[in-house]
């Protein structure tokens, strides 16, 4: 109980106080994450269309396989992207070891097929509603997934939460691909980790502490503007 | 009035079957290009199949269809425009639902969406939300979007099934302007007053069969069938 009241109070104290360290630790906390968001958009929301609108063999394969790899564990992606960027793999001569860059890849790559399949059933759900009066207008395909992904852009604001909830919460990969190196790679996850180790609960316990509020900060902010986009009929 | 150059429609033995049913049995007609043909019959007559049949949108199991001697394809498809019984409205503004169907066809496309937004007495409207429309507007502004792509033929699927009379009044004038300027029109309805109103050439259909087709005139003064009469003298047709 101690802990947990220590805890408290050094959250408070540290977020009071714009603790540097803390901030410089939060603020590659979100670079990371939000680049990694960000690129894994890129890639899902239009892999994610095009296979919810297109018919090709192994449609389904391809739809279970995404489903399925919405569990990657982090340790495993952290090591697969290990083995490429460190010096001897086929990525080593790029450096990118233990730098906030090879965090990005790691991350994107755990989060792309989580905004991929949730996009996937989305889009679907839109398409059959769409689906003959776009085919009665003759539209492009390129044009239906524009259309599409457009059109459901709250819904997928929700499927790029749920990419950002993994990242920004994941230890795993980034502890194996950052190191875990102070004033250069070290984020809340990892920091979290390492004060742990050390016994220093309260500070882990602070960290996590803010580590939750950024969460349900950033939950908030896109819960109301999905409220606002219901009302005006858009969602 | 100006003819419209995917005319004559001709169809020959269309069947649709889906497993064991057979919903369109044997249809053959040729439809000129007079005005509005009206495709009136109780539910279940197959006049939304062969709607989607005849537009391409459904294959069918048997039979030939040809729009001016060609058949169907996107070449014959892009120059319809079909309004379903239920809009189907994009999650965007009245304005953005329009410029979504003009935008490819490039130039100066806002002066020509204002002007069909006008022509649907919608341009108050252009900024509100498509689905936040009152049941008659999301029609009006499905059927300005099927006319803003300049169709030769706009088929329309029971456009006032939902809408109350003042809305359908506002359509059907809506309807008159489009045949004066040229466009082929057909009609998928129930409602026999509309089918008064607007036909110049009727199909009555039935079962899956069409048992009907004639100028409307002479429909509506002595219809050669049981079931159309039955249908017209306001009977429950089964």
């Amino acid at each position: 109980m101690q802990d947990f009241s220590a805890a408290f109070g050094l959250a408070f104290s540290l977020i009071i106080g714009a603790d540097a360290d803390l901030i410089e630790i939060i603020a590659l906390s979100l670079r990371v994450s939000i680049s990694a968001v960000l690129l894994s958009g890129l890639i899902g929301f239009p892999l994610g269309a095009l296979i919810a609108v297109t018919r090709f063999p192994g449609r389904q394969v391809a739809a279970v396989l995404l489903n399925a790899l919405m569990g990657l564990p982090p340790v495993v992606v952290g090591l697969l992207v290990y083995m490429a960027i460190s010096r001897a793999g086929p990525l080593g001569w790029m450096n990118l070891l233990y730098s906030p860059a090879a965090m990005i890849i790691a991350q994107t790559i755990l989060v792309t097929p989580i905004i991929a399949a949730l996009t996937r059933q989305v889009v679907e759900d839109m398409h059959k509603e769409y689906d003959e009066q776009f085919r009665s207008l003759c539209i492009a395909p390129h044009r239906v997934i524009a259309a599409l992904i457009w059109d459901s852009r709250y819904s997928l604001l929700t499927v790029t939460l749920a990419g950002f909830g993994r990242a920004i919460a994941e230890v795993g990969a980034v502890i194996i691909v950052g190191g875990n190196i102070d004033h250069l790679t070290r984020v809340m996850t990892t920091a979290i980790a390492l004060e742990t180790s050390k016994g220093d609960l309260a500070l882990a316990l602070a960290l996590g502490i803010i580590l939750l509020i950024l969460a349900l900060s950033v939950n908030a902010a896109v819960y109301g503007l999905r409220s606002s986009a219901r009302r005006l009929a858009y969602a | 009035m100006p003819a419209s150059l995917l005319l004559p429609l001709e169809v020959d033995d269309l069947c649709y079957r889906i497993g064991p049913d057979l919903l369109l049995d044997k249809v053959s007609v040729a439809i000129e290009n007079t005005g509005i043909s009206v495709i009136m019959g109780p539910n279940g007559a197959g006049k939304s199949l062969f709607l989607r049949l005849i537009h391409g949108l459904l294959e069918p199991s048997a039979g030939e269809i040809r729009w001016a001697g060609r058949s169907l394809g996107p070449d014959t498809r892009r120059r319809q425009a079909l309004v379903f019984q239920k809009p189907v409205l994009m999650r965007r503004s009245v304005a953005a639902n329009i410029d979504f169907v003009l935008k490819p066809q490039g130039g100066r496309y806002r002066q020509r969406r204002d002007e069909v937004l006008h022509e649907a007495g919608l341009y108050r409207l252009r900024n509100q939300a498509a689905r936040l429309l009152s049941g008659g507007e999301q029609q009006r502004l499905a059927l300005a979007r099927a006319l803003a792509t300049n169709p030769d033929v706009l088929l329309l699927d029971e456009p006032c099934a939902s809408i109350d009379s003042a809305a359908t009044l506002r359509i059907e004038n809506l309807l008159r302007q489009t045949r004066e300027r040229g466009v082929k029109i057909i009609l998928v309805t129930h409602d026999t007053g509309q089918a008064r109103r607007l036909a110049d050439d009727m199909l009555f259909m039935h079962n899956g069969r069409l048992l009907e087709h004639g100028p409307a005139a002479e429909f509506f003064a002595a219809p050669s069938s049981e079931q159309a009469r039955a249908f017209l003298d306001g009977k429950i047709v089964i």
